[in-house]
């Protein structure tokens, strides 16, 4: 696997009382390219990310354009995709993550309404 | 822009055979090269393995290797599913013929936050197409995304994208598709995939099941427009066309017996040509299947193979009865020159019985077959279905030079010439059997109806069922018409009496004249003998009278010697001569 290891933020220090210390958050982004889309993506995650999960996350960023065979793993059709795959359940979110919100919601970080 | 290079350019399409059996003869070649096609069609009615196979066929036959992106069903559940076909996807898959890919969308797992597109399939799909080289690619089915994926707008544009993302790599792509209530495809698949729309269905009608087959659009190519019927077996799937294979069969100058001396002698002494379609027809129980079996054991015995399909009776019950006519059917099915298929005709779909008859007659390679009836098809089917599949398997048993011969029912309230399924044009030699009702009796009788390039009989000839066989007599014909029957038998009796009548009466004159003859010669001898005593007493008379007339001169000589006298000597008298 060769994955491009953009930021690899570990914190172990204790932020958010509610999760337990070895609670460390996963994150996948997938893109193609650097496109504009994959941009915002990026900007917007490492926002959320340095908001809600501060030090208890590291972000993988794996271009498909170089390494196509890395889609299949969690089912990528669209990009840009962000899989949660820690902690379990994985889970997806797609877009270029500009809806807070959702990203949230998604992520599980918020309960669903 | 440039017209007449356009038109070439259509005109020269290319097209990427399927090697779907019949399919690539109804489109004049295939699937266009390089263009995506659309397969839409209900659930269950064969679109992934129409696309399946075409990719199988792909890289097996024409050295095309292909994807298969499957969004419904997974590899393993693929690979099992297309085994049962004949089809083994591992082998192909470990040879980088075929590659899998199962595309998941589940929409639990997917939240829209912002901007997106489907580039991540589009990459998939490129790796895969790149890693092996492909030249097909089979989306099954790409609906699937519309479930998962919220946003339309997006997924249309993508979809519109793709579709031309497919062509510029010059795949020749098929998309399947859902069939929807008005559109080819729940989703409106077809305003992307314009080129090529092919539509599956799967209809029941009289509870029997019939898969169909249409081409809607096939862009700069002519193509077949009707419904054809296709199936899928475990050699996959086959495309019937109703006529493809025209009119042009060689035909054979060669005859073959009908293993019924006087039939044959009917049909200018020969019997019927190799290669021609015999329909034997009549109502109930005249003796239809006897002629065919004898046909059978006729041929059998001249070595040929014989197919014969029964839809009425089992093999079994077929063999006992023909034995109570002294045919023996049972020893050619021993030596396996004789093979039976005993079916239902409510069994399956005409189209299935079309395909059953088409695999059977090549795998056993026969000289003859026989279908009896043809006409229990019609139960189970429309008319003129019935006659298409007729048609279809007379073309097809005729491209082979196979000689056939059909039995058809005729009911009793039909005019007898008119074959219940209509076949008639098809038929070279017709047969027609028929009861005779005289004088309170049921008797058979048989004629050629027709028999295309030969000068047959126009006899109706009496038909007997006897324990060797079917017998044909002469039809008794005299100055009150043909007469059948026991009204036959009478009246030759009666021919018979007299001409016994008449022979005794030769005998006795002859009798009598030699009795005469006796009385006369009798006779004769009697007046004979009387004359034989009268003659002897007469030369008894006489040669005592010429002793006398000796004796005399004797006498006299002695006198005259003694008198010393000259007498001259008298010749002596011929008795006989006077007589």
């Amino acid at each position: 696997m060769r994955a491009k290891e953009v930021n690899s933020e570990m914190i172990s220090k204790k932020g958010n009382p509610d999760k337990s210390a070895d609670d460390k958050w996963v994150l996948r982004l997938y893109v193609a390219g650097e496109s504009p889309k994959a941009l915002t993506a990026y900007a917007n995650l490492k926002k959320i990310c340095q908001e809600q999960l501060k030090g208890r996350y590291s972000i993988e960023i794996i271009d498909l354009l170089e390494n196509p065979q890395l889609g299949a793993e969690y089912q990528i059709l669209a990009l840009p995709t962000l899989v949660r795959k820690l902690p379990v359940p994985v889970r997806k979110i797609i877009g270029d993550l500009s809806n807070t919100e959702r990203v949230l919601v998604g992520l599980d970080i918020l309960p669903k309404n | 822009m440039n017209k007449t290079a356009s038109k070439l350019a259509i005109e020269s399409l290319q097209k990427s055979p399927s090697g779907i059996k019949g399919f690539d003869e109804i489109t004049g070649g295939g699937l266009p090269t390089g263009r995506p096609t659309l397969i839409c069609g209900g659930a269950g009615c064969g679109k992934t393995l129409f696309g399946l196979e075409f990719l199988v066929r792909g890289a097996t036959q024409f050295n095309e290797p292909g994807i298969l992106l499957s969004f419904e069903e997974t590899i393993e559940e693929l690979t099992k599913n297309v085994a049962s076909l004949g089809f083994d996807l591992e082998d192909l898959v470990k040879n980088k013929k075929i590659a899998l890919d199962y595309v998941r969308v589940e929409r639990s797992e997917i939240e829209e936050t912002g901007e997106y597109d489907l580039e991540g399939l589009f990459i998939r799909l490129a790796y895969a197409i790149d890693s092996i080289g492909a030249k097909r690619v089979v989306l099954d089915t790409i609906e699937s995304l519309f479930a998962g994926l919220p946003n339309q707008l997006i997924l249309r544009a993508e979809l519109r994208r793709l579709f031309r993302w497919l062509k510029e790599k010059g795949v020749t792509a098929i998309i399947t598709g859902e069939r929807g209530d008005k559109t080819f495809t729940r989703q409106g698949l077809e305003e992307y995939v314009s080129d090529c729309v092919i539509m599956l269905d799967h209809r029941v009608t009289e509870q029997t099941s019939t898969r169909r087959l249409r081409v809607v659009k096939y862009r700069g190519s002519t193509h077949g427009t009707n419904e054809y019927p296709f199936l899928i077996d475990e050699n996959g799937f086959s495309v019937l066309p109703v006529t493809s294979l025209g009119l042009n069969h060689t035909v054979s100058n060669k005859r073959v017996s009908s293993g019924i001396t006087l039939l044959d002698k009917m049909l200018e002494g020969k019997g019927y040509y190799r290669g021609s379609t015999v329909l034997v027809s009549g109502t109930a129980g005249v003796g239809k299947t006897s002629i065919a079996a004898h046909f059978a054991e006729a041929a059998c015995k001249r070595g040929e193979r014989v197919l014969y399909f029964c839809f009425e009776e089992s093999p079994d019950q077929l063999m006992r009865n023909m034995l109570s006519i002294g045919i023996k059917l049972e020893p050619w099915v021993q030596k396996g020159l004789l093979q039976f298929h005993a079916t239902r005709p409510t069994l399956y779909g005409l189209e299935m019985h079309l395909a059953v008859t088409h695999k059977i007659v090549n795998a056993f390679k026969p000289d003859i077959v026989i279908l009896d009836p043809v006409n229990t098809f019609v139960v189970s089917d429309k008319e003129y279905e019935v006659k298409t599949m007729l048609m279809r398997i007379v073309d097809f048993l005729k491209s082979k030079n196979i000689t056939a011969l059909f039995t058809s029912l005729t009911s009793g309230d039909t005019s007898l010439e008119n074959s219940d399924v209509g076949i008639s044009s098809l038929i070279d030699t017709w047969l027609l059997l028929r009861d005779i009702e005289l004088s309170s009796e049921r008797n058979r009788g048989m004629y050629v109806l027709k028999s295309r390039g030969m000068a047959n009989s126009n006899q109706i000839r009496e038909f007997i069922l006897t324990d060797h066989g079917v017998e044909l007599r002469e039809v008794y014909i005299g100055a009150s018409g043909g007469l059948t029957g026991s009204a036959r038998v009478a009246q030759e009796a009666l021919e018979d009496a007299e001409l016994l009548k008449r022979k005794h009466e030769i005998e006795h004159k002859k009798r009598e004249i030699e009795r005469k003859r006796k009385a006369l010669e009798s006779k004769i001898a009697t007046l004979h003998a009387d004359f034989d005593s009268e003659e002897s007493e007469a030369v008894k008379l006489i040669k005592a009278e010429q002793d006398i007339i000796k004796k005399l001169e004797q006498d006299k000589m002695e006198m005259a010697i003694s008198r010393k006298a000259v007498m001259e000597k008298r010749a002596p008298v011929n008795l006989k001569k006077s007589l």
